[in-house]
């Protein structure tokens, strides 16, 4: 496609207008090249899809009067030289008029020298990448169960650079496939992730598929209850990355979430299992790597935009089964006398050994879950989620998976599962399948959980 | 309507000569046909905690998109830039991507035929352009608004957000319509907190002023919404539902406010009645439909008093327009008439399917990046002939719950089972309010639901509620619809108590 102005000059365009304007102290550059193509199918035929570039331009201008820091922030997708000019002055413009920002912090300092990698070629994508599974597709439409389904990769590489010398870049390769196989009123569902979309196994996910609709030619239906549960990697990764997202400090310490403990304080240092579960985010994790600095325009209690450029490390979330940390941008780490914590764009947790094929040989009554759909909060106050099962509830009987079973509304919270939790499986990469808009990157167990609150029967196949 | 035009700066883009150059290349490219959208959002997100400043942020994205049909199969392709160049080369590049996948496609793209409308301008109705406000007046309402629930007792922590949005759009084809169009919409919400340290626990409650196709106004003044008595009443109503008995479990008479009503009826009816749903092209996402087309002008869906209409024309209506991402121009229909579905929402591919002349106008995009796709228009429940007020229908009940406001939402990938929770619950007893209860949600089957409503409100009782946030298709939109309803009396719907469904 047509060659834009480099991301990097943009960088360096935006520093130098503000320097040269002098009306403000900092200020912040984020400029992130996104390459995105798609492809969506049902019924055995391609429905829409796409490739675009694009271009997000953030600038975040500060002006510092006495101990106070003004903030102006400001985004755009608009790509030529002249528009980058004007966005610097209508950021200096906002924050000369805002109010005190509340979680001032000095920026983080650098040399001004960017990377040695700051100059090489920006990856792309393109309809080219879906090739291999194109192919494997077009046998599968001609095959006698329906096939639904999205393929998506995206690339992000975003460049930040600040007045204070910081210069880091990242590129962010998301990709993920998503398979729906339904036969007669049976419907299944498989879906992984591969963030450059190299060897997707898609073959062998229409295999399983054809595998778990085998089992739903018989069919029981069962009513609402409590029931012995295996919730398998992709249903466990869509309820603990609910956790992870409520589990900011300000939050916990201000007694307004499920994180903050009767009589004040948080719930740091509550156990919740004796299982060795370990929940955790790491930008390095093999397989599951992420941006490894902070990069943002806005600010919430999870995150600050002085904190831009910032490591983001390696947090237990939740260590051998004790919770060890809570979100805290450094201005709240410092309110609160704790440290900074930033998550990164992944979510994992060990501490189980088992396959899923021993959990279910150990089974002797009990379900077998394969995804979660709709998930939402039902009592901020214990954390109490509701949602559905979703294509395919299977009945485990003697150790093995018999008929389906009908789907459910389950109203269960992520915390009490792990208070509840009797085994846990091996960790696996997964593809969550509620979140998977925003979570791709995901390791998880199975959790065996010996009560699960299926709360009424949905008639939905 | 306030006559208003279509922001200087965006004529001055060079629409026509992208649409020459987009059109012209795609043709000769191989295209049967092409679309040209240039789509211009600007957005601004301001929040603020405890009354201090959270986060501001102004956010412009625009871009083009080309559409083409190359021998019966899409393509499509966006780019970020606005030169003819971009345009021509970004036609050619939607034709290389309906090349390259053609044979996935099994299904002939055909088109609903429409009117061309050359030269076709709308600017929805708006008084005051947010974007003309400055962000610090803005900040400073907000803080205004904050510091008065603040001061009141038993207010703990706050959270106070609007959100501004301007779209822009410039649409042309090669059948020669050309339209170009601008609309805004507004989303304030403040929400208390109120703590209890020494048990663990707390509650909270949100402003009902709902999100709307209005510029400033909806937040400046009282003239739109009565910001001055809400802001008075909220604390104390937050007082009194922590004091609130825990509600008893079971099946339970409602009358349900529009407050609470409108988002049953998006999740249950608007996105039940989405034809490309009902035919499976969510299936594998957002889900499908137990509205089917062959129940098509046969099914119950509910009551007798149950008529539920579409629309793209509601004064003030998130999903009012113009003309839609199809060029196909705004209207208005039945989806359920007395009890009985009779309807569906359409864009001009799905129209053709179904076998209609003409598409009802459905499809949106919500960004130069996305492929337009079938969207909800407003959908709306239609009051009753008879004038109750919400006081009578609640008259009719001897032992229920009066639920005011929405809050948590969920409903499975057919639309069958949903649960829903609220803001405020009102004991009835003997036909009359008798204080608040608490840990409510409301559980039930679609038809089931629909086929308990006994009783509509009238016109009096009728209010446009809706959401910012409708998200469906991958990669992920999100879509702004309203939808207005009376409030309506429910007998015998199952309440859960969230603490027990919690196993506590």
């Amino acid at each position: 496609m047509s060659a834009l102005i480099p991301a990097q000059q943009i960088v360096e365009l935006a520093l130098q207008a503000a320097a040269k304007s002098r009306r403000s102290d900092e200020t912040i550059v984020i400029v992130t090249e996104v390459a995105d193509a798609s492809l969506r199918w049902a019924g055995n035929s391609m429905t829409t899809n796409g490739v675009s570039i694009s271009r997000s331009t953030s600038v975040i201008s500060i002006v510092r009067k006495g101990d106070s820091a003004h903030v102006g922030a400001l985004r755009s997708s608009a790509v030529d030289a002249l528009a980058i000019a004007d966005l610097v002055a209508a950021a200096e413009e906002a924050a000369h008029a805002a109010p005190q920002a509340r979680d001032s912090a000095a920026l983080l300092t650098g040399s001004g020298a960017p990377p040695d990698y700051w100059d090489t070629p920006i990856p792309e994508t393109g309809a080219q990448v879906f090739g291999d599974l194109a192919r494997s597709l077009s046998a599968g439409f001609a095959g006698a169960d329906r096939l639904y389904g999205y393929a998506h990769h995206l690339v992000e590489t975003t460049f930040l650079g600040t007045s204070s010398g910081l210069r880091r870049r990242f590129t962010q390769p998301t990709g993920t496939v998503e398979i729906n196989a339904k036969r007669g009123d049976a419907s299944a569902w498989a879906g992984v992730s591969s963030p450059w979309f190299a060897d997707v196994p898609t073959d062998a996910l229409l295999e399983d598929l054809s595998t778990r609709l085998g089992w739903a030619q018989r069919t029981v239906e069962l009513p609402a209850g409590r029931y012995e549960t295996l919730m398998p990697p992709s249903t466990v990764a869509d309820m603990m990355i609910y956790l992870g997202w409520s589990m900011d400090g300000r939050g916990a310490q201000e007694g307004r979430t499920a994180l903050s403990a009767p009589g004040g304080g948080t719930r740091v240092g509550e156990k919740l299992t004796d299982l060795p579960l370990t929940m955790y985010s790491d930008p390095f994790a093999p397989g599951q790597e992420c941006a490894p600095f902070v990069h943002t325009a806005s600010g919430s209690d999870r995150i600050s935009l002085f904190d831009n450029g910032m490591d983001i490390d390696r947090v237990d979330w939740i260590r051998e089964g004790t919770i060890a940390a809570l979100t805290y941008p450094r201005a709240a780490a410092a309110e609160f006398g704790t440290n900074p914590a930033v998550p990164a764009d992944n979510l994992l947790m060990t501490g189980g050994t088992a396959s899923l094929a021993e959990m279910v040989a150990a089974t002797e009554r009990g379900l077998l879950l394969t995804t979660l759909w709709y998930i939402r909060t039902v009592d901020p106050t214990t954390l109490l989620l509701t949602g559905l099962t979703r294509d395919g509830v299977y009945l485990i009987e003697d150790g093995k998976v018999t008929v389906a079973v009908n789907n459910f509304r389950f109203n269960e919270s992520p915390l009490d599962l792990l208070r509840r939790a009797s085994e846990a499986g091996v960790a696996e990469a997964t593809l969550p399948r509620e979140w998977g808009d925003w979570a791709t990157r995901a390791v998880m167990p199975t959790l065996r959980i010996p009560d699960f609150h299926m709360s009424s029967v949905s008639q939905a196949q | 309507m306030t006559q208003r035009g279509i922001d200087s700066d965006f004529l001055a883009l060079p629409l026509g000569a992208l649409a020459d150059a987009a059109l012209s290349a795609a043709r000769a490219a191989g295209a049967s046909y092409a679309d040209l959208r240039v789509h211009a959002i600007t957005t601004e997100t301001v929040h603020l905690r405890d009354g201090e400043l959270e986060s501001a942020v102004l956010d412009r994205e625009i871009g083009l998109a080309v559409r083409v049909i190359v021998n019966g199969t899409w393509g499509f392709a966006s780019h970020a830039g606005l030169s003819p160049e971009v345009a021509a080369e970004s036609a050619r590049h939607a034709v290389g991507v309906a090349t390259t996948l053609a044979a996935l496609n099994a299904e002939r793209i055909d088109l609903a035929d429409e009117p061309v409308y050359a030269g076709a301008v709308w600017v929805s109705d708006y008084r005051i352009d947010p974007f003309g406000v400055p962000t610090a007046d803005k900040i400073a309402l907000l803080g205004e608004y904050s510091h008065r629930l603040l001061a009141s007792d038993g207010v703990d922590h706050l959270s106070a957000m609007v959100m501004s949005v301007k779209e822009q759009t410039f649409y042309a084809d090669t059948f020669g319509s050309s339209i170009t169009q601008q609309r805004v919409r507004t989303m304030p919400a403040l929400e208390a907190v109120a703590v209890d340290a020494a048990a663990g626990s707390f509650e909270s409650m949100r402003t009902l002023a709902p999100p709307t196709g209005r510029g400033w106004e909806a937040l400046a003044g009282d003239e739109v919404w009565d910001w001055s008595g809400e802001l008075v009443e909220l604390p104390v109503l937050l007082a009194e539902k922590t004091k609130a008995p825990s509600v008893v479990a079971g099946p339970t008479d409602l009358v349900i406010d529009p407050t609470n009503l409108w988002l049953t009826i998006h999740e249950s009816i608007g996105h039940a009645t989405e034809y490309d749903r009902a035919i499976g092209y969510e299936a594998a996402y957002a889900g499908t439909s137990f509205a089917t087309p062959d129940k098509l002008n046969s099914m119950r869906y509910g009551s007798p008093v149950m008529n539920v209409t579409a629309d793209r024309t509601a004064e003030f209506g998130l999903a009012t327009i113009g003309y839609d991402a199809e060029g196909v121009a705004a209207q208005s229909w039945d989806l359920v008439r007395d009890g009985v579905f009779v309807g569906y929402q359409l864009d001009r591919v799905f129209a053709k399917r179904l076998g209609r002349d003409r598409s009802n106008g459905c499809s949106y995009a919500d960004s130069p990046h996305h492929v337009p796709i079938q969207r909800m228009p407003n959908v709306s429940l239609q009051p009753g002939i008879e004038d109750l007020s919400t006081a009578d229908l609640i008259s009719r009940v001897d032992s229920g719950i009066y639920i005011v406001g929405d809050k948590s939402w969920s409903i499975d990938m057919q639309r069958y089972n949903f649960q829903f929770t609220g803001q405020r619950f009102y004991r009835i007893r003997d036909g009359r309010l008798d204080g608040q209860v608490r840990d409510v949600a409301y559980q039930a089957t679609t038809t089931d639901f629909w086929n308990s409503m006994e009783a509509v409100g009238g016109t009096s009782t009728w209010r446009l509620g809706g959401a910012f946030n409708c998200g469906k298709a991958q990669p992920g939109q999100v879509a702004a619809v309203s939808h207005g309803c009376p409030s309506a009396l429910f007998r015998k719907v199952n309440v859960l108590n969230t603490v027990e469904e919690s196993g506590r």
